[in-house]
């Protein structure tokens, strides 16, 4: 993979942004229609650079653990659409069979290899794959997506320790979005930037822009290759803003309007676009071809979602066991 | 009395709580800022009235929290701690199984631990097995802390009053889905005494038991029933830790028969030890073998279809305790 995104990578990179934006997009209208949507969403609405950037730097084979935020990472990482929205509407056809709803996804066809809810313990399980990548001598990594809020669990913390001492091939991802619930991150968070928590560890920590997606891809290619040589866990921390509440629930009566509008005009899919513009990269038609072309992914899905029955009740006594 | 949503009473007794003694503080993740902005939410206003220095919004730090209150109370304070749903007090179990309740053995009777952590429940809002997931059991089996298990405003008023200001750790579970139904509250410092049960609804057929929200379950059965002229005998436990045997026992001396009913799963669920101690004790009086109607076990599916068959419901009851008349 080329170490600054080429063009045709940043158009790549583009659409699965654009995708995530219209899948969640129109989740939003499906929680509006009542009842289309069981459970409250939790969406990356302004998050979607850090989720491609960093999973465009790595291979199929390579691994992700992810949080309550997941849509983005899962689609980024290759799932498919229309099982996933059929998940999360609670239907048969789910990616987990209506088990687990929006908030635990695991896809480990595309080895999204699990999802936790409970804030934190996306690290822990993640150095445990990576343990088990270490063991076998496999060439791949594994990734784990947790919160700033996460950053404050002892888990983590434990996880980065025991990553470091063992050298595991493990690249931390924290997604800073400013906010953690209602807490924003100055009123969780004992350090500015938690990047510099990786020097605490031995292990590299770098901070970065998490709104532009060349400079998350550039970032994650050079921190996995390190992971990937043995040399041990690195740590990203890509700064970016949930644009929306902490779940479609939250109508953000705590958020300072100003602040709201700044983050809006820093629009990870909106600047990349702009300077694809700027730099010849793509033409307006090109774009309008990826718009309709996500946004016929996203009908097809919510169809074959609206189109699938839902689980027997009986079968909820499936799976427990192996 | 006056009229207040569950969580108006649970908000209710954390201002007169905190008015009346300085020692009391709060601390959860959005206790103070919430994101939610309704009344009907336990700590609401609270931030705005008693400030920033005895309304403590943390971190995400489970452990953090519940050590705080072990730690606070040690040296006098009362802390009042919020676990935002029962799933996570796993991550304050160390704090809450090991310290919390051993301490105050381990000091030979020394120190004391009157702290309080309130958790919320509820299988019923399609969030899925890691939001719900009924732990009652788990916590009433370590020995040195009081459980409560609330199941209308007035009580989660009454009972979170003396969870507060008794001497030990006492965790309170708060089912969610009850918050905002409304129910006759007493004014002012009103104390509903830990280890009390409650009649729910006196009967003379059958004995049912629950706790929290199932009791609003058992009550619904108990309508179907007289309409065919079965009477139940609702026993609200209200407290599990100290559980107030003579209160059951009583009852199915009367009435000979005894169903328990709770949302927990089944196997090694609460429902196990009620049924355990009227076997011990009440032997001779039951006409009957004793039923359980509880979750199956498994953990909370997401879709609706599933989540409907994991939640006991009336119908389940009316059988069960068809099932042992006659
Ligand atoms: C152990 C645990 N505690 C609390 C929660 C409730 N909760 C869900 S998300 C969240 C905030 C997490 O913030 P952050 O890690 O920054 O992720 P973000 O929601 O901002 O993506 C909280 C407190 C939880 N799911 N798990
Ligand atoms: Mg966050």
């Amino acid at each position: 993979m080329e170490p600054q995104a080429n063009s045709v990578r940043l158009k790549t990179m583009y659409e699965k942004m654009v995708l995530i934006r219209k899948f969640e997009e129109r989740i939003i209208e499906l929680v509006q229609e009542q009842g289309r949507i069981p459970g409250m969403q939790i969406l990356a609405n302004g998050q979607e650079a850090v989720a491609v950037g960093i999973i465009e730097a790595l291979k199929a084979e390579d691994v992700i653990v992810s949080n309550h935020r997941s849509h983005g990472h899962l689609l980024a990482k290759g799932a498919d659409p229309k099982h996933l929205m059929a998940e999360i509407m609670g239907k048969a056809t789910g990616v987990n069979k209506g088990k687990s709803g929006t908030l635990h996804l695991a896809v480990p066809e595309v080895n999204a290899l699990m999802t936790s809810t409970v804030v934190g313990a996306g690290p822990p399980l993640a150095a445990g794959a990576a343990f088990a990548q270490q063991y076998r001598n496999e060439p791949n990594i594994t990734v784990v997506f947790f919160g700033d809020g996460a950053a404050a669990e002892g888990s983590v913390h434990e996880a980065m320790n025991l990553a470091a001492l063992w050298k595991l091939p493990l690249l931390f991802v924290c997604e800073n979005n400013c906010w953690a619930g209602a807490q924003s991150y100055a009123q969780h968070c004992s350090v500015g930037e938690i990047a510099q928590r990786g020097i605490a560890y031995g292990m590299p920590g770098e901070f970065v822009d998490g709104n532009d997606v060349k400079k998350v891809y550039a970032l994650a290619l050079s921190m996995a290759e390190y992971c990937r040589e043995g040399k041990g866990p690195a740590l990203i921390e890509a700064k970016t803003y949930r644009m929306r509440g902490h779940g479609e629930n939250d109508h953000q009566h705590y958020v300072d309007k100003a602040e709201l509008e700044y983050w809006a005009k820093k629009c990870p899919i909106r600047s990349l676009k702009e300077k694809m513009l700027k730099d010849g990269i793509v033409t307006e038609n090109e774009l309008q071809a990826i718009e309709t072309k996500t946004l016929a992914i996203v009908a097809e899905a919510v169809a074959f979602g609206d189109a699938s029955p839902f689980p027997l009740a009986k079968e909820a006594l499936n799976d427990v066991w192996a | 009395m006056a009229q207040l949503s569950f969580g108006q009473a649970v908000n209710n007794a954390l201002d007169l709580a905190m008015n009346m003694d300085e020692s009391v503080f709060l601390a959860g993740e959005g206790v103070g800022i919430s994101i939610h902005y309704d009344p009907n939410m336990p700590s609401h206003g609270l931030l705005g009235k008693y400030g920033p220095k005895r309304v403590k919004d943390t971190p995400v730090s489970e452990a953090a929290i519940a050590g705080l209150a072990v730690g606070a109370s040690c040296m006098g304070l009362r802390p009042v701690v919020e676990i935002m749903f029962l799933p996570f007090i796993t991550l304050a179990t160390d704090m809450l199984v090991n310290h919390a309740g051993k301490l105050q053995y381990l000091s030979g009777g020394k120190s004391t631990f009157p702290l309080t952590v309130r958790v919320k429940a509820g299988v019923n809002f399609a969030a899925g097995c890691q939001h719900s997931h009924n732990l009652e059991a788990w916590l009433a089996h370590s020995p040195g802390l009081k459980v409560v298990f609330p199941s209308t405003p007035e009580d989660a008023k009454g009972l979170l009053l003396s969870a507060i200001f008794d001497p030990n750790p006492v965790i309170v579970i708060e089912e969610m889905g009850l918050y905002w139904g409304k129910g006759e509250v007493p004014e002012g410092d009103y104390r509903v005494p830990l280890g009390k049960a409650r009649i729910a609804l006196p009967g003379k057929d059958c004995t049912l038991v629950s706790y929290g929200g199932a009791t609003h379950t058992a009550i619904e059965a108990a309508k179907i029933l007289s309409k065919e002229n079965i009477s139940i005998e609702i026993i609200d436990l209200r407290t599990l830790v100290p559980l107030d045997r003579d209160c059951l026992l009583n009852s199915v001396k009367k009435t000979g028969r005894l169903v328990v009913l709770h949302d927990a799963t089944k196997f090694g669920g609460f429902g196990a030890e009620i049924a355990a101690i009227v076997a011990e004790d009440a032997f001779e009086f039951l006409k009957a073998p004793i039923k359980r109607v509880a979750a199956p076990d498994i953990p909370v599916p997401f879709s609706p279809t599933q989540e409907k068959f994991y939640k006991p419901n009336a119908d389940m009851v009316v059988d069960a305790v068809k099932s042992i008349l006659n």
